[in-house]
């Protein structure tokens, strides 16, 4: 009998080499390969996993020069080599873990539905057909899951009041424009375990009694793309889809605003991707004026467990108001980077230190940017802060959709700021004035600052049009900004006093 | 490296009526003429117009509204550079410095002998292992001067 060898197919692995470890491993005698998606160690990768009698045994990284010294070593029996990892799940960085949304990621053939279901799969879609659409809802509610896109807004709530909006004809909408730097979540889930989104959008669809789901992916994933379509396929072949209820994918065209869920309803709708003026609430009048749930891709992937395990099993989990996991994507120069689902508490301190080892230039963290390119930077004196939406707002910050991105001490954080001004003056729709102009005399005002001219003056016209900004923006882009700039100025004002900027491009 | 069809109305004209049924059509028309044509001629923009009721100056608002959109078809091969935080995090600002010092292009542009085509993203999701690039749609990943040397001796 041939042995098996899972080699993750996951962007990540690819780009360290993956497709040249599974073919050499194809033509290297009596094994059967199996892609699976990542286990998210990046660092690790491409970690390759063999089906032992013991379990599966993982080696990584491993690259083509490696191979015939690890099949020498008896790999296929799970033989010893510097490279051996051992059984995946004891790796520290795994075991400190509560994988739900990502339990199968990594595990499974991403496009078989004989391995979804037997690892737990379609039992949340069965359990909600069970109990009806109306304690399907109240399940999720009852849960405490919020919007994992980073706004938090209770996603049983949501699905309650489009569950009452009248209309003929009702949309699901996932969000999987995930334009924030230092996440790659939804990428990881499309790309390595797609049914677990159909599946939760299947039963939204069936809570709110919506016929057409759409799936909304930007164009910088085109692994994810092409994995998902895949998998749509399959699911409409095996009757996951189709009976009442169907999915479309849709490409987004390199439009960050498209993130904000009425920009991608508009774009959508095939218009220039500008924010929508709320109300109307997309529930009540969203995706061609008929009531829409808008989802994070997150946050729809969240629903299987939690109708399978339970409302309590999940609210069990976490602290405050934010309950049950996070998939936490730790980014940037990190020694071990990668995608790490715990309950809410954990501190942003022990997440950079413990969990992701510090910096991999191995010089001193200097700042660490949490929630994107929209969040703000905190520095090492803040890393008591707890990974929750309410504790890291009331630091004048935001967990946004999870990542978080490290700095060593080479960073310029003026030079940080002003790309935050340029970056929203880039991306800004266009419909507001405080985003569309603030942005650009933000970055004029930086450039003053770094020439040394009237600093007092100009920190305060800063500080004067980020308020603007905050309060007068019409969406989370112009009106979140402010985040990164404001922390930068406030927690290192020392690189504001420097004439080293260069104009950036 | 990508091969792209030459502009033809009747091929445009074929690729609008095939995506024109579905709702919201603009994007799937936009990307198809792109995935044929290396860009979206402007050409297409009245036919665009006229299939979907709306005005020209309406068709060129969503074009111009989107960054993937070219108005040229690239080079023989398009490197993709993320210029996103968490590269920046690696260098990648470094790199991508190097890369347009090396090519004598700026973004967007394709150099004298029609080889590469530079252009920015703003992350792939590669975040763990960056600085993060893609050459003709293969992800590249720890990108610094040397390797990415490498990959553009590839690219010719």
């Amino acid at each position: 009998m041939s042995t098996r060898v899972y080699v993750p197919r996951d962007v990540a692995a690819l780009a360290l080499g993956a497709d040249a470890v599974a073919s050499l491993l194809r033509q290297s005698g009596d094994v059967e390969i199996v892609r699976t998606g990542s286990r998210g160690l990046f660092w690790l990768e491409p970690m390759i996993e063999v089906a032992t009698s013991e379990g599966r045994i993982a080696y990584g990284p491993v690259a083509v020069a490696d191979i015939s010294g690890l099949l020498d070593a008896g790999m296929l029996s799970g033989g010893t080599h510097p490279l051996r990892l051992g059984r995946p799940e004891d790796l520290p960085f795994l075991a400190k873990q509560t994988r739900l949304t990502f339990a199968r990621c990594g595990i499974i053939d991403p496009l078989s539905l004989d391995d979804y279901r037997a690892h737990g799969g379609l039992k949340g879609l069965a359990r909600a057909k069970e109990i009806g659409p109306a304690a399907t809802v109240e399940m999720v509610t009852q849960s405490g899951l919020r919007g994992r896109g980073g706004a938090g807004f209770p996603t049983g709530i949501k699905w309650k009041s489009a569950a009452d909006a009248v209309g003929a004809q009702k949309y699901i909408v996932c969000n999987a424009d995930e334009g924030d730097s230092g996440t790659y979540a939804d990428r990881m889930l499309m790309e390595g375990d797609p049914f677990v989104l159909i599946e939760g959008m299947a039963i939204a669809a069936f809570a709110v009694g919506a016929a057409k789901g759409y799936v909304y992916t930007r164009s910088e994933y085109p692994h994810a793309i092409a994995t998902f379509n895949a998998a749509l396929d399959v699911a409409r072949r095996e009757g996951v889809l189709g009976d009442g209820f169907d999915i479309e994918q849709r490409v987004g065209a390199g439009a960050y605003i498209c993130g904000e869920e009425t920009s991608l309803l508009d774009s959508l709708e095939g218009k220039r991707g500008q924010v929508r003026a709320k109300p109307p609430l997309p529930v009540h009048k969203g995706l061609f004026g008929a009531p829409t749930v808008i989802n994070n891709l997150v946050s729809l992937a969240s629903v299987p467990v939690i109708l399978d395990k339970g409302a309590e099993f999940y609210r069990d989990i976490g602290i405050g108001r934010s309950r049950g996991t996070m998939p936490i994507q730790l980014a940037g120069n990190l020694k071990y980077a990668g995608l790490f689902e715990c309950g809410f508490g954990i501190t942003l301190g022990e997440l950079v230190n413990d969990i992701g080892g510090g910096t991999r230039t191995g010089r001193p963290v200097r700042a660490v940017q949490v929630g994107g390119p929209l969040g703000a930077y905190f520095p090492p004196a803040l890393f008591d802060t707890p990974f929750d939406y309410e504790a890291f707002a009331a630091k004048d910050g935001l967990i946004g959709h999870g990542g978080v991105v490290v700095f060593d001490d080479t960073v310029d954080m003026a030079r940080q700021a002003r790309f935050a001004m340029e970056f929203c003056a880039a991306e800004s729709c266009g419909k507001c004035t405080p985003c569309r102009i603030g942005s650009v005399r933000g970055m004029e005002v930086i450039d003053n600052i770094l020439a040394g001219d009237k600093l007092e003056a100009n920190f305060e016209l800063l500080r004067d049009l980020c308020h603007t900004m905050k309060f007068g923006s019409l969406c989370a882009l112009g009106g979140f900004i402010p985040y990164p700039v404001m922390s930068a100025l406030q927690h290192w004002p020392e690189d504001f006093h420097t004439m080293r900027h260069e104009a950036a491009e | 490296m990508a091969s792209y069809e030459a502009w033809s109305e009747a091929r445009g004209a074929e690729i609008i009526a095939a995506h024109a049924d579905q709702q919201g059509a603009t994007l799937p028309i936009l990307h198809a003429l792109q995935d044929a044509f290396g860009c979206v001629p402007a050409q297409a923009v009245p036919m665009i117009a006229r299939v979907l009721n709306l005005t020209r100056a309406e068709v060129h608002g969503i074009v111009s509204f989107y960054h993937d959109f070219r108005a040229e078809p690239p080079g023989r091969h398009v490197l993709r550079l993320c210029r996103a935080e968490a590269c920046q995090s690696l260098g990648a600002d470094a790199v991508a410095a190097h890369v347009r010092r090396r090519l004598g292009v700026d973004w967007h542009g394709t150099t004298a002998d029609g080889a590469v085509t530079l252009e920015p993203v703003f992350c792939f999701g590669l975040c763990a292992v960056g600085p993060a690039a893609m050459l003709d749609g293969a992800p590249l990943a720890r990108m610094d001067d040397a390797k990415i040397d490498t990959v553009l001796e590839r690219a010719r």
